[in-house]
């Protein structure tokens, strides 16, 4: 589904991605470990397509179709999801306002007539509950006075209203009490599919014990370093990064 | 790809045309060029006016010829040359209008083309509306079922014909003459405009509107109107405003007057897009209003809206007295401004009563080259026990060659007053405009949707139908194809 090759990228003269490579088939989860400042939300972005990155080298194959010219809606449309770490307050826009421009612009990019309204609502209503989310969060301006938990919620739920391939997922689970961080790996969990892939950026082996990965890739200085099993990230939480960066030093 | 975003919205807020730029092609009547005593005289001979009409015109002439222009405003314009302006004309002489279909088919077409015959034609429903073009009143609808319920809604020259006692006692009572010089100039100069009288108890059963359109070449447009609630009624009135698109400015001085009574209610809304130049800052409107409603009654309210997205330069601050105790007044704000357009615009909330209340609501957004300026004055008089005003005013920033500026005043003359004013400047947000992008919205729609929200708290101010009109011309002005 996913095929990134040596992927470097700047951002304003600094190279932050280095050579990075992966590979995600439908059907799996892989889990992005590594320390701050390593370039994981980079990397989330540029899949994405926000500017101001410049690619200076490799590929990012999605579907087998090269997508570093596309523009950020055009790569929503083929089904790509990037649940931010950050997500943006927007006043004045409802959730539903904004689900609904959001289905209908990826409805018209596949020649498809609007969704109606009754569909629509009852689409709400079912997936607001995948995440538990409270009906008046719906009608609230997007994001805008939700606590870190709640944004965090609204994530899963517009990727569960959006239905997308890929789900890129940048520290979900930061900021979660015990109860969220259930609800959410459980939403994530009642949406993985046989057609459909994730990409878990965490810090934290917690959050592989509810989302439990088929691989999981360390990244430390803008590449993937180390990959694995599920039982690295358990390694990991014992051994810490100096681990890893021994490891490289070593090799 | 760097700032992209912020590229398209440069490209599509200059490339807008506006689409009101045609002229209707009807036979004119226009006074000479200039401004005189006999032009005073002219305009109110043509009118057929009482004498009492042409005395306080030329008394207003007198008062104009001894005051100078404002030049407090944050607006850069060269000097307006008075001697060249037209100050009166008109369709050639018709006979009143009894129905529809007398109308002259060309400013039928003109309907037709602003999109307002449909509201005639009974789709709208509940939209009484008076059509103004130059100087004249054309038209007004529903007459015969607003007289049922004794309410007036007719041109002004029509009121000053047969209800004259009422326009004598109002008429330049809440904005005396000598306020300022174009109210002076109004008053001596005005043409047409509407007039509004809703009687005790009457709650005015649909929306009254007039569509103001300045057509005549090197007019000036004048128009005054004047709306009075007596006891315990209610009234909502629309104005909208276009006019074509010529190399050179035109110039457009209002005066709109409101009188609310015990417990009465005016609700005045305004969608303006006056043409406002080519994308070279060439031609448009000079928008010099003077808007002010008196909260003369005990729990009377007055709350005025509006969006203004056209004009190259606008000067325009509706008010509110509140002089009755328990009296509300209310300014809700939308201004758009790009290319090289101009704006100050804001309010005056001036609280004399006892417990009285007012609430602004300004949102400001400044694309291409244009500066947008909220000026706003909140005056809490020595009797005023117990007022409060709450003030918000928020502006937005396309690109980086435009200006927001607010100018909030303040005066406190009574210890228990309360005032709170919060503001705002923002950017339009790269990280906003990437959140929508990534949700598979495009540029141009979360453009849309981001400055739809930013003036949601306005736009649910006004009538329903208007409302998405507005929307529509927030949209046209700050966008177009994309690239
Ligand atoms: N706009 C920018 N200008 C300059 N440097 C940047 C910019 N954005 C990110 N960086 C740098 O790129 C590096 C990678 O940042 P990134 O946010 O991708 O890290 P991360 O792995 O997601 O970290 P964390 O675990 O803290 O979320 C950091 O050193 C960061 O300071
Ligand atoms: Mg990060």
């Amino acid at each position: 589904m996913l095929e990134v090759k040596n992927l470097h990228a700047r951002i304003e003269e600094k190279e932050i991605l280095k050579g990075l490579n992966i590979k995600v088939n439908k059907g799996e989860v892989h889990a992005i470990m590594g320390p701050n400042g390593t370039g994981k939300s980079t990397f989330a972005s540029i899949l994405a397509g926000k500017d101001g990155y410049e690619i200076t080298e490799g590929e990012m194959l999605f579907e087998g179709q090269e997508i570093s010219e596309m523009d950020p809606s055009e790569r929503a449309h083929l089904g790509m999801f990037l649940a931010f770490q950050y997500p943006v307050e927007i006043p004045g826009v409802s959730t539903t306002n904004f689900m609904k421009a959001a289905i209908n612009e990826k409805r018209k990019a596949h020649g498809q007539a609007p969704i109606e309204a009754k569909a629509f609502l009852e689409m709400m209503k079912e997936k607001s509950k995948i995440v538990e989310l409270n009906k008046e969060f719906l009608t609230r301006s997007i994001n805008e006075g939700f606590s870190g938990g709640e944004k965090k919620r609204n994530e899963i739920f517009q990727m569960a209203m959006l239905e997308p391939k890929l789900c890129v997922l940048d520290e979900t689970d930061s900021g979660l009490d015990i109860d969220a961080l259930r609800i959410v790996a459980n939403g994530v969990n009642s949406l993985r599919n046989s057609e459909n892939a994730f990409l878990v950026i965490t810090h934290y082996q917690r959050l592989l014990d509810y989302i439990v990965p088929d691989f999981v890739h360390i990244m430390y200085d803008g590449k993937i370093v180390k990959t694995g099993d599920k039982s690295l990230a358990l390694e990991l939480e014992k051994k810490g990064y100096d681990w890893v960066k021994s490891e490289l030093a070593q090799g | 790809m760097e700032n992209q975003s912020e590229d398209i919205l440069l490209v599509k807020t200059s490339e807008t045309e506006y689409k009101y730029g045609f002229t209707t092609d009807v036979e004119q009547e226009y006074a000479e060029i200039g401004l005189s005593e006999d032009i005073v005289r002219f305009i109110s001979a043509k009118k057929n006016e009482p004498e009492w009409m042409l005395e306080w015109r030329l008394k207003a002439y007198q008062q104009w010829l001894k005051m100078a222009e404002p030049d407090w405003a944050k607006l850069g314009f060269p000097k307006i040359d008075f001697q060249s302006i037209i100050y009166y004309a008109a369709t050639k002489k018709k006979p009143k209008l009894n129905s529809l279909d007398e109308v002259d088919p060309e400013i039928r077409k003109t309907w037709d083309k602003l999109g307002i015959s449909a509201m005639e034609q009974n789709k709208l429903g509940n939209v009484a509306m008076d059509f103004v073009m130059d100087s004249e009143s054309v038209f007004t609808s529903f007459k015969e079922e607003l007289n049922k319920k004794g309410i007036i809604f007719c041109s002004i020259s029509e009121a000053i014909q047969e209800h004259g006692d009422l326009v004598k006692q109002y008429i330049g009572s809440v904005v005396p003459p000598r306020d300022n010089f174009y109210s002076a100039l109004n008053s001596a100069v005005f043409s047409d405009g509407s007039f509004v009288y809703i009687p005790k108890g009457v709650r005015c059963p649909m929306e009254l509107s007039t569509y103001f359109r300045i057509n005549a070449e090197n007019t000036g447009q004048f128009e005054r109107t004047l709306i009075i609630a007596d006891d315990d009624s209610y009234v909502s009135y629309l104005e909208g405003c276009t006019a074509p698109q010529r190399d050179e400015n035109q110039l457009h001085a209002a005066v709109v007057e409101l009188v609310a009574h015990d417990r009465a209610e005016i609700k005045y809304s305004t969608v303006q897009n006056w043409y406002p130049g080519d994308e070279n800052g060439k031609g448009g409107v000079y928008n010099f209003v003077t808007k002010r409603g008196i909260c003369q009654g005990y729990k009377s309210k007055i709350s005025w809206t509006q969006v203004e997205t056209g004009s190259a330069i606008t000067w325009k601050y509706p008010s509110c007295i509140l002089k009755g105790d328990y009296s509300i007044g209310e300014f809700y704000s939308v201004a758009v401004t790009n290319n090289y357009q101009q704006a100050d615009t804001g309010t005056k909330m001036v609280h004399i009563g006892k417990n009285t209340r007012s609430r602004i609501v300004s949102k400001g957004i400044s694309a291409g080259k244009s500066q947008n300026a909220y000026r706003g004055l909140v005056q809490i008089q020595p009797n005023a026990d117990n007022s409060y005003n709450f003030s918000q005013c928020d502006s937005m920033l396309m690109g980086g060659e435009c200006g927001a500026h607010t100018f909030p005043y303040i005066e406190i003359k009574n210890q228990t007053g309360k005032v709170e004013h919060e503001a705002s400047t923002s950017k339009i947000g790269e990280d906003q405009l990437f959140y929508c992008n990534q949700r598979g919205i495009g540029a141009e729609e979360a453009v849309h949707l981001i400055v739809n929200g930013f003036c949601k708290e306005v736009f649910k101010e006004l009538p329903m139908e208007f409302a998405v009109e507005a929307q529509k011309l927030l949209e046209i002005t700050l966008e177009n194809s994309v690239g």
